[in-house]
């Protein structure tokens, strides 16, 4: 052991968190005093961006119908995220078994990603009832297919050609190869996909409330807002939806921290 | 015949639709405890051969039976260990999990994985190691969890391509000590490949020179010194003398050496 390193697992004291958080504290800090002082001063209407003290009132204000609607957007998001990244890592793993299937498929893939998601929200109302969350649901997880079947796809098919041999050598049938060899690879890549997916569910599940959905969804409270000229309430809506989005984010970060333990973008994270 | 571990006959194999041919009327006995030596310039199908013997690559023509079954035969029923130039180890897995990936593939019981892992870790000197991951060990290190990990199920044949090629030279030196001993105590047959004429001959009990395009066998070389070898074999003046025969060998087939 002694003729080991210990590997920089050890937190960092105090000092050094700091001087890495100072500089993103004071640029928030910095942001907050632009929008509340600066903006009015070069006379920025409130229509088009009101003051943040404002919003943070309206906020406090209409809170419980807020925080429900964001509530209510949010299971959309994660329902689709589910759907859409379940469904998207199952075709991975048959696109990657199949090659043939795979390079069938994959240019049909690359043109329904090409066609804009958000042009079909009002044809899901259609499909499956304007109050549906449904509607919403397969908006978000359209969305949120493409980037990780893509990348799940590579990270199953990236694997080193010795790795594979090793397989080989011991006479691994595919199944084991895929369980103990090509998915563990994909995990950095499924992973980052899973991030992005979060950011896009949350895209998704807003964007189709605009359509039309039960009043309370957060979507439907800001399109209301802005209709009704409560521009305060309306970015109220838009700070719970960030809110919400950044937590599904963090959510996502953290869960791949606890799983890839080993990996080299974890471990530069530690140092 | 019947104690051949490895024998091939008329092996070729050509690459492509008419392309490359990797190798060519490859004739090669490999008896039981032998340590061969295949030698040769890159492009000389010594790493191709050693594959074609593992049954990772098919011949195109030609014969090859391991441990008098065919190679086939031979890889599914696990008859061989591989160590490759890079260490090949999983990063998700740690040291000891690396190592006991044969067995449980076989399907050994914790218990028995655990006890095996241990033996393992100290026949490669690298007790204490079994939670570390393979970014935390060095490059020598990790080519020590390898060669564990190709011992784990105690195949009679070790397959070793270029394993310390990638290694300074005083780590090679040492690994070649380590893995010598590990021959000695485990009685397995070991072909290895390598581009170092004085690591060929320090190791083996046959050297194999190959040249390339296409790549056939044009001389092999019994290593006559003494057993165990030690730090007074690489200044025996017979070592320099077989040093020098391999060499005039592989300058013989215009090799780059």
């Amino acid at each position: 052991m002694s003729t080991l390193a210990q590997p920089a697992r050890t937190s960092r004291g105090f000092g050094d968190r700091t001087r890495t958080w100072a500089p993103v504290v004071a640029v928030f800090g910095v942001g907050l005093v632009l929008w509340q002082w600066v903006l009015p001063l070069l006379g920025i209407e409130r229509y088009l961006l009101p003051p943040l003290w404002d919003v943070l009132q309206a906020f406090w204000e209409f809170r419980s119908e807020l925080l429900s609607g964001g509530w209510i957007t949010f299971k959309e998001a994660l329902g689709g995220f589910v759907l859409g990244c379940g469904a998207a890592f199952l075709s991975a793993l048959a696109l990657a078994r199949w090659r043939p299937l795979g390079n069938a498929l994959m240019p049909y893939m690359i043109a329904a990603n090409a066609v804009p998601i958000v042009a079909f929200a009002p044809i899901t109302n259609a499909w499956f009832g304007t109050l549906s969350p449904w509607s919403k649901i397969v908006i978000a997880a359209v969305l949120c297919f493409f980037p990780v079947l893509v990348n799940t796809l590579r990270g199953l098919t990236s694997v080193r050609p010795e790795s594979l041999e090793l397989m080989r050598s011991y006479a691994a049938p595919q199944r084991v190869v895929f369980r103990r060899v090509r998915i563990p690879n994909s995990l950095p890549f499924v992973f980052s996909a899973l991030k992005i997916a979060s950011v896009l569910a949350m895209i998704g599940a807003v964007v189709g409330d605009y359509f039309g959905g039960s009043t309370e969804a957060l979507g439907v409270q800001i399109v209301s807002a802005v209709s009704l000229a409560q521009y305060e309430k309306a970015w109220a809506a838009i700070l719970v939806a960030s809110a919400l989005g950044i937590l599904f984010y963090a959510a996502v970060a953290l869960a791949e921290r606890l799983v890839l333990g080993w990996h080299p973008s974890i471990r530069a994270g530690v140092e | 015949m019947s104690d051949s571990v490895v024998s091939a006959k008329g092996i070729s194999k050509t690459f492509g639709k008419g392309g490359v041919t990797a190798l060519q009327d490859i004739d090669l006995e490999v008896g039981r405890g032998e340590f061969v030596s295949l030698i040769g310039p890159s492009g000389c199908g010594k790493s191709t051969l050693l594959r074609v013997i593992g049954d990772l690559v098919e011949p195109s023509a030609g014969e090859i039976l391991v441990n008098g079954k065919t190679a086939h035969r031979a890889r599914l029923d696990r008859d061989y260990g591989i160590v490759f130039q890079a260490a090949v180890l999983y990063d998700w897995r740690t040291v000891a999990k690396n190592i006991s990936l044969p067995l449980e593939l076989v399907g050994w019981g914790r218990a028995q994985r655990s006890e095996r892992v241990a033996e393992m870790l100290k026949l490669v000197e690298l007790d204490g190691f079994e939670r570390h991951y393979p970014w935390q060990l060095s490059g020598g290190m990790q080519q020590r969890v390898s060669i564990a990990r190709a011992l784990s199920f105690s195949p009679a044949l070790l397959l070793m391509d270029e394993p310390f090629g990638a290694l300074d030279e005083m780590t090679r030196e040492r690994l070649n000590d380590e893995l010598l001993r590990i021959w000695t105590e485990t009685g397995s047959t070991v072909i290895f490949v390598t581009h170092s004429i004085a690591e060929a001959v320090y190791l083996s009990t046959r050297v194999v020179v190959m040249s390339p395009r296409p790549g056939r066998i044009t001389s092999v070389i019994p290593i006559d010194l003494p057993q165990p070898r030690t730090v007074e074999t690489r200044e025996d003046p017979r070592y320099f003398e077989l040093v020098t025969e391999v060499r005039e060998a592989l300058h013989a087939n215009g090799g780059e050496r």
